[in-house]
């Protein structure tokens, strides 16, 4: 097991610049997940490190061996395809023995590891079917059964779950862990979706136009985002963000309806340096229900979604819409007027012009 | 609708179906009729509408002469042509779909060769094969069969590979298979339905082709369009052989499309129905 190393790669078609220079290690058995919009290169990159794109610059390594100008055939890897990729004519269990046979497997070897996949996946009745026979989430699995039987050392995941409705993408995602937990083999895994890339991964990528915006281990992107797209893309409901504009005394930052907050002294001392707007970010979860309204915003509620347990409030500041999540009953109807006090500690502060991170 | 208003109305298309049926068999039963009359039968008037006993003299006299061969130099030719245009079309093909080969346009231009009226280019091809040595040998029939037929089957057999999920293949090369193999193991299943339907089409092209055989041979390797024409004589014509040898050269077509009947209604519609 090695390490896979991206070095400074690039990809352009024509004119158009999709890869910018990506410098990338995911360690040997991390579960690495690329995210970002459409369009900003995820697929490309995960197609690089197959085979089935060139890299128009830079290189690519599994430990100190290049993969650049390998076919894929020679990568050593396996890999599950949003389409499923599943050939019409060949049962499920061919469809899963596809890989082996191409390798030559002998075929006890090839029968072998076909049923421990089937088992696995709970396939066992269904390999004498056609994959027109089967549903949606039992596709999905004889295409990563299909993967898994290969002695792969890199396992790449495109957008494996979007074909699958909600409830089969929860259990999906969970068995999708498991199964990584049980190979102990690197997954490298490209979704659109947020709260994939939130519960799947050990280290997240968070790509936008060609080039890395953060990475790093869910939960430190997620509480230390290092720019407003980061702090914008993950979450949900997404990050409030406030323009404020700091006081030069006491340590206040003011509102743009003129209400006042007390930051950390480093922090405003940054922030009365900064020259551009500042937009303060503050999670939904972040507000909570006050009495007294000390380091707190007094709001009129707008909006009230109740979802069960909790519910969004939403309000505005000025002209910013701002959403709050309260536990069920903390507001009691629309129109309210309540005090919330922001956890001062778990929230940032972004200038607004470069969306870099101040504090 | 009542009951009995749907029972009338399946009846009535049925007695249509019918009717239009016997309409395009007749031919095709009379030819057949004629290959077993006796000459007094032929000519008979009234015409004699059922054969009164089945005389198979004509198709004797095919044999014993030796004008039966045309056949077997029509499955000879049509054949062979049709074999080499599938592979080398179905492999051009796979180039224009998946490399865009030659741009946008060089598909275009192939499909337009196919639409050259065959006359305008007898005479030269004629003068070419003369000095080529190729009049009446299979080789030259089998070569213009074969160039007549590739841009029809480049272009068939593109629109086909192009319908083939390109995921497809390319999970197949991250299995492990060469691009050679991802065409035989991958493409080919895929499209084999569309194969077949080109397959017979092609062959049919050059069963029924008369003009360049009536050119390009002269008494080795008639086939069978030829021969047919060879009985209708100046002084007179021979209905019976006529009829006999116009069966002989219908049975290969009616085995090839009995038999390829499921491939060919798929291949023709699966192209027009995206999935």
């Amino acid at each position: 097991m090695s390490d896979l190393v991206l070095k400074n790669v690039h990809k352009h078609y024509g004119q158009f610049h999709a890869v910018k220079g990506i410098d990338l290690t995911v360690k040997a058995g991390d579960f690495a997940v690329l995210v970002g919009p459409s369009g900003c290169g995820k697929s490309t990159l995960l197609r690089s490190i197959a085979g089935l794109e060139e890299i128009s610059d830079g290189d690519i390594l599994l430990g100190d061996k290049s993969l650049k100008d390998l076919p894929p055939r020679d990568r050593n890897l396996a890999m599950v395809f949003q389409s499923y990729a599943l050939y019409p004519y060949l049962t499920v269990f061919e469809n899963i023995a596809f890989g082996l046979r191409a390798r030559k497997v002998p075929n006890a070897e090839v029968e072998a590891k076909v049923r421990d996949a089937a088992e696995l996946l709970g396939l066992t009745e269904y390999l004498d079917r056609k994959p027109r026979a089967l549903s949606g989430g039992q596709r999905q699995r004889v295409a990563i059964g299909r993967a898994i039987v290969r002695d792969a050392e890199l396992f790449l995941f495109d957008e494996p779950l979007s074909n699958l409705d909600a409830k089969l993408r929860d259990e999906m995602r969970e068995e999708l862990k498991k199964l990584h937990q049980r190979l102990g083999k690197t997954f490298i895994y490209v979704t659109h979706d947020q709260i994939e890339a939130m519960t799947l991964a050990d280290q997240i990528v968070l790509l936008k136009d060609g080039s890395i915006e953060q990475q790093g281990a869910p939960l430190d992107l997620f509480e230390r985002p290092n720019n407003l797209f980061v702090a914008g893309f993950l979450g949900s409901p997404s990050m409030n963000l406030i323009e404020v504009s700091p006081l030069g005394r006491d340590n206040l930052v003011q509102l743009a309806d003129g209400q006042t907050l007390v930051v950390d002294p480093a922090i405003h001392a940054r922030l009365v340096e900064t020259k551009d707007p500042i937009l303060w970010g503050v999670r939904p979860e972040h507000f909570a229900h006050v009495e007294n309204a000390t380091n707190a915003v007094m709001v009129q509620i707008g909006v009230l979604q109740p979802t069960g347990s909790r519910s969004y409030a939403s309000f505005r500041i000025a002209d910013t819409h701002v959403v709050a999540e309260l536990p069920a009953h903390t507001v009691s109807k629309e129109g309210q007027q309540i005090a919330l006090s922001p956890n001062m500690e778990k929230t940032h502060f972004f200038n607004a012009g470069t969306g870099e991170r101040i504090g | 609708m009542s009951v009995v208003g749907r029972k009338n109305r399946t009846g009535l298309r049925f007695a249509l179906a019918l009717a239009c049926t016997l309409l395009f068999l007749f031919p095709i039963y009379w030819i057949a009729a004629i290959s077993v009359k006796t000459p007094e039968e032929i000519f008979a008037y009234p015409l004699v509408w059922l054969p009164g006993s089945f005389n198979f003299n004509n198709y004797l006299v095919l044999f014993r002469d030796g004008d039966a061969w045309s056949v077997f130099h029509s499955l000879v030719t049509a054949g062979t042509s049709t074999v080499i245009a599938m592979v080398l079309g179905t492999f051009a093909a796979y180039s224009l779909a998946r490399y865009k080969t030659g741009g946008n346009h060089l598909s275009l231009w192939i499909i337009s060769q196919r639409m050259v009226p065959q006359i305008s280019i007898a005479f030269p091809v004629f003068l070419l094969f003369v000095s080529l040595k190729l009049i009446d040998t299979y080789a030259g029939l089998i070569i213009l069969y074969t160039a007549f037929n590739l841009p029809y089957v480049i272009w068939m057999m593109r629109g086909y590979i192009q319908d083939v999920p390109i995921e497809l293949e390319q999970s197949a090369m991250i299995d492990g298979l060469s691009p050679f193999q991802v065409i035989l193991k991958v493409v080919f299943p895929m499209v084999r339905a569309g194969l077949f339907a080109t397959a017979v089409f092609t062959f049919i092209f050059a069963w029924n082709d008369f003009l360049f055989a009536l050119i390009l041979t002269r008494s080795e390797v008639v086939t069978y369009p030829v021969q047919v024409t060879g009985y209708f004589g100046s002084q007179s014509t021979f209905w019976g052989k006529i009829g006999a040898m116009s069966m002989l050269g219908m049975l290969p077509m009616f085995f090839v499309v009995a038999t390829m009947q499921k491939y060919i209604v798929r291949g023709m519609s699966m192209g027009a129905v995206k999935g």
